[in-house]
């Protein structure tokens, strides 16, 4: 009995000698000699080049649980003779991207926003850097757009209550707005004219109906307007053109930080609500600050600083 | 392995034509299925179609090795390099030509132009394309020509390849094996160096600075070379290769290919002057083996038209040579059409062998004109005219308009809606140029860019040369703005170029 898989270059299958398989007529194959019922196994091995495959990938297998960490223990793993780690290779390339990032940070950490934005690289760089920065610090009160909601700012508008200048976008992120632990936090407070009883109901109905002819969205009335002189342009304007030192918003324009509804108005004079803002400067870096303000300030709406930066603009 | 089995003498000038024991290892006959593969040892040929292939093999690989180092003058702003694929900054540079990534259709082009090209040549010339210019055949040659250099011709690469493993043999297969590793390393090392600048890059990796996608590539081409012109051979054309079953379906009968003229060679015989005294009929062919011995394929040509041959014509010379040496007509094995063939077998039929061999030619095109080829060609230059017509005119500015999702617009405080846009504007000049951009539609908008802040209905923008710039443009319309569609128009004010796109300006009452 000849072995033709030995012929054709197959291993043998080990325990399969020739003279335990007969040729299976029909395809001229050695047979394993395992029979069931009458079937006989073909002595099909796989090829060569596959059965060492299968044995590389043992090996593979084995150097790596050796150099890998791989076996699961209770509390973590092995950690293999190299000594990698997930973790660690992040950190590795975190670093990595500082230190190549680390002059443009560290430019954009010393120079004043004013320099920073005459520069392109770094303008670039602190724009795309303080729009990661807003999306991890801003969106949940500001929105993903940056439009706000009622009681939060909309930062893509030209209107600002706290000023839309650079320096004024920088200190109101550092210091924040109403905020209590910062000395120098912005601060503006409206009295209750409702619940402290200093106007009566109907006197709040007549101002609020002037506060919306104001910006020219409907009837005035002189009792309004008369109750608004008295009351309300110290702040706010004669015309309604607001205060920014006095963090006294516009009520001329055609936004509205809670609502422009008449209902609106009238609980906002009765009894007035205040957002507040964190004092960034406690949490994030200077430089974060600075790329935030950039940010901000080019959403759209952002403010010339001075003559000369509108001349070089 | 190789022994002078016998000697023919029927040349009337008493030269005498050494018969070799060659076997066609990969005819069928000769090998079962699975069977390991049997090494082939081409001899050395002379000829008319060796030389040619000499002469296509110094062509092909000049060009592949030179085309690099060409350089092509375009000014400070792009590469000099003739022939470059630029990945990094995503640009593809033919002598005066530049494509762009969204261009690469003329690269599809190209590609479909190649196919039909390659179905011109197949249907006048049969399997041209793989005896020829394959890079397989190309390099295979090579490699054997220098293990021919080392070990000798056929019979001496037997006979080395059947020895022991004695100093000698280990010199000699080194000596191969050294000389085929240079040529794969500068096989690999030429690819390279279509892909950036050639003299930077050469000077980067002698100094071992260059990237290591490089010398991956390089190594990668290396080995594959080594491998496939070195050990796998006529495996590849024949197991690995799809395009010797496409180009079989597109020979027909008027498609050159080699033919052992049958009706001219057979009978054959090794006795051919004892058995015509004996009144025997006998052909031409004096089956001295010289084809098979010369065939890189493995097969022997008279069995016919194979799946394996490549039609490299060398047993054409090897033939022709025995022919010329026993004083017959050269031309037993030679280029001949199907059509040719059987006029050929009927000739002799009828009027006897020497009546068709009064007629044969040696190459003959009897019909090259035919619908095929002519639907072929005229596809093939229709393509290509069609192809350098779009490349000529086609413009050099291009716009490209993404609209603020987030805010789809913003009302200003004195209640006019702003939207933002980012405009890419692509100018494919390799000049600076100044290009204005104007509003068309929506008469009382007005835009602006964060850099400028003054309001106007038309701006003037830089474009770096050949470039692509991100333009933030904001568009105001007053009070009570609806949403509606306008166009931005860029124009270059040098060459009076125009190109537009629409865009959708937002606006309406907040929920």
């Amino acid at each position: 009995m000849t072995d033709i898989g030995a012929d054709k270059g197959f291993p043998r299958v080990p325990g399969s000698e020739p003279s335990r398989g007969e040729v299976d007529q029909p395809t001229g194959t050695a047979t394993t000699g395992h029979e069931w019922d009458g079937i006989k196994e073909l002595n099909t091995p796989m090829p060569r080049w596959w059965l060492w495959v299968f044995y590389a990938t043992h090996v593979f297998a084995l150097a790596y649980i050796i150099l890998y960490p791989s076996i699961p223990l209770l509390r973590d793993s092995t950690t293999g003779l190299l000594g990698w780690h997930s973790r660690s290779e992040v950190a590795q390339e975190i670093d990595t991207a500082e230190t190549a990032r680390a002059t443009l940070y560290a430019q954009i950490r010393d120079l004043p926003v004013e320099e920073i934005v005459r520069n392109d690289e770094l303008r670039e760089t602190a724009f795309r850097g303080g729009a990661s920065a807003f999306k991890v610090n801003c969106v949940q009160c500001h929105g993903a757009d940056a439009s706000g909601s009622p009681g939060f700012a909309n930062l893509q508008d030209d209107d600002w209550i706290w000023g839309g200048t650079l320096a004024d976008i920088q200190t109101t992120i550092t210091h924040g707005v109403r905020f209590a632990g910062d000395d120098d936090t912005r601060y503006s407070e409206m009295p209750a004219f409702g619940r402290d009883g200093i106007l009566e109901p109907q006197q709040i109905r007549a101002v609020a109906r002037h506060v919306l002819a104001l910006s020219q969205s409907g009837e005035d009335n002189a009792e309004g307007a008369e109750i608004y002189a008295q009351n309300c342009a110290s702040c706010h304007g004669e015309r309604g053109e607001g205060s920014r030192d006095m963090g006294a918003p516009k009520l001329n324009d055609q936004i509205w930080l809670y609502s422009s509804a008449l209902p609106d108005i009238e609980r906002q004079i009765t009894a007035p609500r205040h957002g507040a803002m964190p004092a960034w400067g406690q949490r994030l870096d200077p430089a974060t600050i600075k790329q935030l303000t950039i940010y901000v300030h080019a959403l759209g709406g952002g403010e010339a600083s001075t003559q000369d930066d509108a001349a070089t603009q | 392995m190789a022994t002078l089995l016998d000697t023919i003498q029927s040349d009337p000038r008493g030269t005498q034509v050494p018969a070799e024991n060659a076997t066609p290892v990969n005819n069928h006959e000769f090998r079962a299925d699975y069977e390991a593969r049997r090494k082939i040892f081409p001899s050395r040929v002379q000829g008319f179609y060796r030389r040619l292939k000499w002469i296509l093999v110094a062509v092909l690989l000049g060009i592949y090795w030179l085309t690099p180092w060409i350089r092509w003058d375009r000014g400070p702003h792009a590469p000099d390099q003739a022939v470059l694929l630029d990945l990094a900054h995503r640009r593809f540079y033919f002598f005066a030509i530049e494509i762009w990534p969204q261009e690469f259709y003329y690269v599809a082009g190209l590609l479909i132009m190649a196919g039909l090209g390659l179905f011109l040549v197949t249907s006048v010339a049969g399997r041209a394309w793989c005896g020829y210019a394959c890079p397989q055949t190309v390099w295979t040659d090579l490699f054997i020509q220098v293990e021919r250099w080392v070990e000798g011709d056929r019979n001496a690469r037997m006979k080395l390849d059947a020895a022991p493993w004695t100093f000698n043999k280990w010199r000699k297969r080194l000596t191969v094996w050294a000389s085929w590793i240079l040529i794969s390393v500068a096989t690999g090392g030429a690819w390279v160096f279509y892909f950036a600048d050639a003299p930077t890059l050469a000077r980067e990796i002698v100094t071992l600075q260059a990237a290591p996608t490089a010398y991956f590539t390089i190594l990668t081409l290396a080995a594959t070379t080594f491998w496939l012109a070195g050990f796998m051979r006529e495996q590849v054309c024949t197991y690995m290769c799809p395009w010797p079953r496409i180009q079989g379906t597109m020979l027909d009968e008027n498609s050159l290919i080699v033919t052992y003229n049958d009706w001219r060679g057979e009978p054959r015989s090794r006795h051919a002057k004892k058995a015509a005294a004996q009144g025997l009929d006998v052909g031409d062919c004096v089956d001295c083996n010289a084809c098979v011995a010369a065939c890189p394929m493995g097969i022997d040509i008279r069995d016919g038209q194979q799946l394996e041959c490549i039609t490299c014509a060398l047993c054409i010379d090897a033939c022709d040579t025995v022919m010329d040496k026993i004083g017959k007509p050269l031309g037993l094995i030679s280029y001949s059409t199907l059509v040719d063939f059987e006029h050929h077998t009927q000739t002799t039929k009828a009027q006897g062998r020497e009546a068709a061999k009064s007629e044969q030619k040696r190459v003959s095109f009897a019909r090259l004109a035919r619908p095929r080829t002519i639907l072929y060609l005229t596809l093939w230059t229709a393509i290509g005219l069609g192809m350098l017509f779009v490349l000529f005119t086609r413009g050099h500015l291009d716009v490209t308009v993404l609209h603020d999702r987030a805010p789809l617009y913003t009302t200003l405080s004195d209640g006019s809606v702003r939207n933002g846009y980012t405009l890419k504007l692509a100018s494919k000049t390799l000049e600076d140029r100044p290009l204005q951009l104007q509003l068309e539609g929506l008469d009382d908008a007005v835009m602006w860019t964060p850099e400028t802040e003054t309001r106007a209905r038309s701006l003037t923008v830089i474009v770096p040369p050949d470039a692509v710039r991100d333009l933030r443009v904001f568009v105001s319309r007053p009070r009570g703005a609806a949403p509606d569609r306008f166009t931005f128009v860029l124009t270059d004010p040098q060459s009076g170029e125009t190109v537009s796109s629409t865009a959708q300006f937002e606006a309406g009452a907040r929920p």
